[in-house]
């Protein structure tokens, strides 16, 4: 179970022959992720990654493979596109890893995804890790282990910071979602949450987030009523100055709104306890889960 | 990335949009140029310049002949706004205002759409009126699928209560605006106030607009208004390296792998009682011409007085990571600021052994390096 990704996950990488996709190809497949296909307009025929078949197109690898989660590693350029493309030829998840993609074109993305049902992760992320089963994404998989704790996340580094500070304390996890810096992502940290609070594999979510938007606020305010498991947050830019991009595209306080502070008093009326710390995270999980 | 005012009204303008008719200049001999060309007094002398709030630092002067244009023209040019210098004004007629308009496009994050803000009361601070009064703003999301239409137009104007003199010209500041944040893929773009004049017309008396950096290689007309003269210039120099880099005022300089990591060092030294200098994210790699460029830019702020490392080896080992930053130091023999720093994940003690011996501080956590960042900073 866990979730988005599995060992069910038949995985095609879309842009598998350019550096990204070779590199971070070989590392999924290393870690047992099932890579059936992968996708480069003109390679079509070729074989990669020792067996793994190139196609021209995802309506070819979709029908000689039956990949059911395409990963996509294209420049920013062509990104939108290559998503669209994966929807259009049925598949169900797809997870776009690279950044820079413009915002109105990741628009018409995210509400195609939602009319056709996609989970869609990023732009602009990690990608997703269920330990033990399959990596779809850049993450090393190595840090993890698996286990049952839940975790939703905006950064990558930061992101792994945690992981590992979790993994040392003994302290496994059932999926890592990183959903991506972007303004507009697929997957927010609501459908996240929703989806772990669904996932009989998941005790307790950890989520992380950072300044921008008010995507934390709406996760935390759901969780308030409907949320069956401990939540456990950590908010990064406390220190972040007004009106300036913090790396991420969407990691900008504006007009005063999407500051640490406001996020993280939401997230403590909403009753999510905040590590004022990454290295505090583990000592949190244990005592929510009656473990310390 | 921001532009000037009078670039926002030219970008209009080509949209459609009715603007006064004014000009930029650099010195007072070009004001009186253009004041000399314009034929018509009462003028507007205003400074162009990438901060707020200009209107109460006096950068703003309505002016009746040319002795006071002169006079408010050398006095603008000599004003430091936000700590920013003024180096341009514009020169335009004044108009005869009787009803100011706010009207603007975001891109809205909640609701993954552009929306329409308009107000009837001009203006004032967007953000402000929100708060204390929510209902007199028309929010009007554009949908995803077919984007802005003609009804949309007559909603706003209907809403606003436009007169029907006004109508032609602001159906042409609407419509130009709204296609305006399309074609150059803005995140905001609006126009306060747009003034309806006593002879009834409606026009865009001043305009701002904030880019997608995303999309910015898609115009590179909108790239070549970018003002670098106006911005930091460490910043600009880190753009020139591509470093991810935002200026703080601390003295502890911190270089991390990754944003979301690199706000985390800003907090945690904060936590422990430091300030820190900067935000910068080095990305991944962590090469040693990545330190070295990062380091210098660092140090060329003068106030930074030790140096934080806080790198997450994952996929790129640490023991490179430790090279890269030993290589980097041996290209700056003269580079005397302490430094701090904490390596974690792959091959860690690798690393830690390669950097024992040498003038590093050396901490297994990022707490520990924070405290001691901090301890180095403040002795």
């Amino acid at each position: 179970m866990a979730i988005l990704v599995d060992d069910n996950t038949r995985l095609l990488i879309q842009g598998i022959t350019g550096r990204e996709g070779q590199f971070h190809g070989g590392q999924m497949k290393a870690y047992g992720t099932k890579v059936v296909a992968g996708v480069t307009p003109g390679k079509g025929g070729q074989t990669t990654l020792e067996d793994v078949p190139v196609f021209n197109t995802v309506r070819e690898a979709v029908l000689a493979t039956a990949c059911n989660t395409s990963i996509i590693y294209v420049p920013a350029p062509f990104a939108a596109d290559a998503a669209l493309e994966a929807m259009e030829a049925g598949i169900k998840t797809v997870i776009i890893i690279t950044e820079g993609v413009p915002t109105l074109e990741m628009m018409t993305v995210y509400h195609e995804a939602r009319r056709l049902g996609v989970n869609l992760v990023g732009p602009n992320c990690p990608g997703v890790i269920t330990p033990g089963k399959a990596k779809c994404g850049i993450m090393p998989g190595h840090i993890h282990k698996p286990g049952r704790v839940g975790v939703i996340s905006r950064s990558g580094t930061l992101t792994y910071e945690i992981v590992w500070e979790l993994t040392r304390a003994g302290i496994g996890q059932s999926s890592c979602v990183g959903i991506g810096g972007d303004p507009i992502v697929g997957t927010t940290h609501l459908d996240a949450l929703k989806l772990f609070n669904a996932d009989p594999e998941t005790d307790l979510v950890i989520l992380i987030g950072e300044i921008g938007g008010n995507n934390e606020e709406l996760a935390a305010e759901w969780a308030k009523a409907n949320m069956k498991k401990p939540v456990i947050g950590f908010i990064a830019g406390l220190t972040a100055p007004p009106g300036k991009r913090m790396g991420h595209a969407g990691a900008i306080i504006s007009g005063g709104a999407g500051t640490a502070q406001e996020k993280l008093r939401v997230l403590n009326d909403c009753g999510i306890k905040t590590a004022e710390r990454p290295d505090q995270v583990p000592g949190m999980v244990k005592l929510a889960l009656g473990l310390a | 990335m921001k532009i000037h005012e009078y670039q926002a009204k030219e970008l209009l303008a080509k949209f459609g949009v009715p603007t006064p008719k004014g000009k930029v200049a650099t010195t007072v001999d070009e004001a009186v140029k253009i004041a000399q060309d314009l034929m018509c007094w009462p003028l507007v002398v205003k400074a162009q310049v990438h901060a707020g709030g200009r209107g109460k630092a006096g950068g703003v002067k309505v002016v009746k002949d040319m002795e006071a244009l002169k006079a408010a023209a050398e006095f603008i040019l000599n004003l430091t706004i936000k700590g920013i210098k003024v180096r341009k004004v514009l020169v335009e007629p004044g108009v005869d205002i009787k009803k100011e308009i706010y009207l603007g496009v975001i891109l809205d994050r909640a609701t993954q759409r552009p929306v329409v803000m308009a107000c009837a009361e001009g203006g004032v601070e967007i953000e402000e009126l929100a708060v204390t009064n929510p209902d007199a703003i028309l929010k009007l999301g554009l949908p995803p699928t077919y984007g802005f239409r003609p009804h949309h137009t007559r909603e706003i104007a209907s809403f606003l209560g436009i007169p029907a003199t006004a109508l032609k010209s602001f159906n042409a500041i609407c419509n130009g605006l709204i296609q305006s944040f399309y074609a150059v893929d803005a995140s905001l773009a609006e126009i306060n106030p747009l003034a309806i004049l006593g002879n009834g017309e409606a026009l865009a008396c001043d305009a701002k607009f904030n880019f997608d950096e995303n999309a910015l290689y898609k115009h590179p007309d909108v790239e070549a208004l970018r003002d670098d003269g106006e911005e930091e210039p460490l910043e600009v120099v880190a753009r020139e390296k591509k470093l991810n880099y935002v200026k703080l005022e601390g003295q502890i300089g911190c270089i991390v792998n990754g944003a979301g990591l690199a706000m985390g060092t800003m907090d945690i030294v904060k936590h422990f009682g430091g300030e820190p200098a900067n935000f910068l994210d080095i990305g991944g790699g962590a090469k040693a011409e990545q330190v070295a460029d990062a380091l210098q830019l660092i140090t060329s702020d003068k106030a930074v007085n030790t140096i934080f490392f806080n790198i997450f080896g994952g996929i790129v080992r640490c023991d490179l990571v430790a090279q890269g930053i030993l290589d980097a130091l041996q290209k700056l023999p003269d580079f005397n600021v302490p430094i701090v720093i904490r390596l974690s994940g792959t091959n860690e003690e690798k690393a830690r052994a390669m950097l024992q011996g040498t003038a590093l501080t050396i901490a297994a956590t990022m707490a520990e390096g924070a405290q001691k960042a901090v301890a180095i900073s403040k002795r």
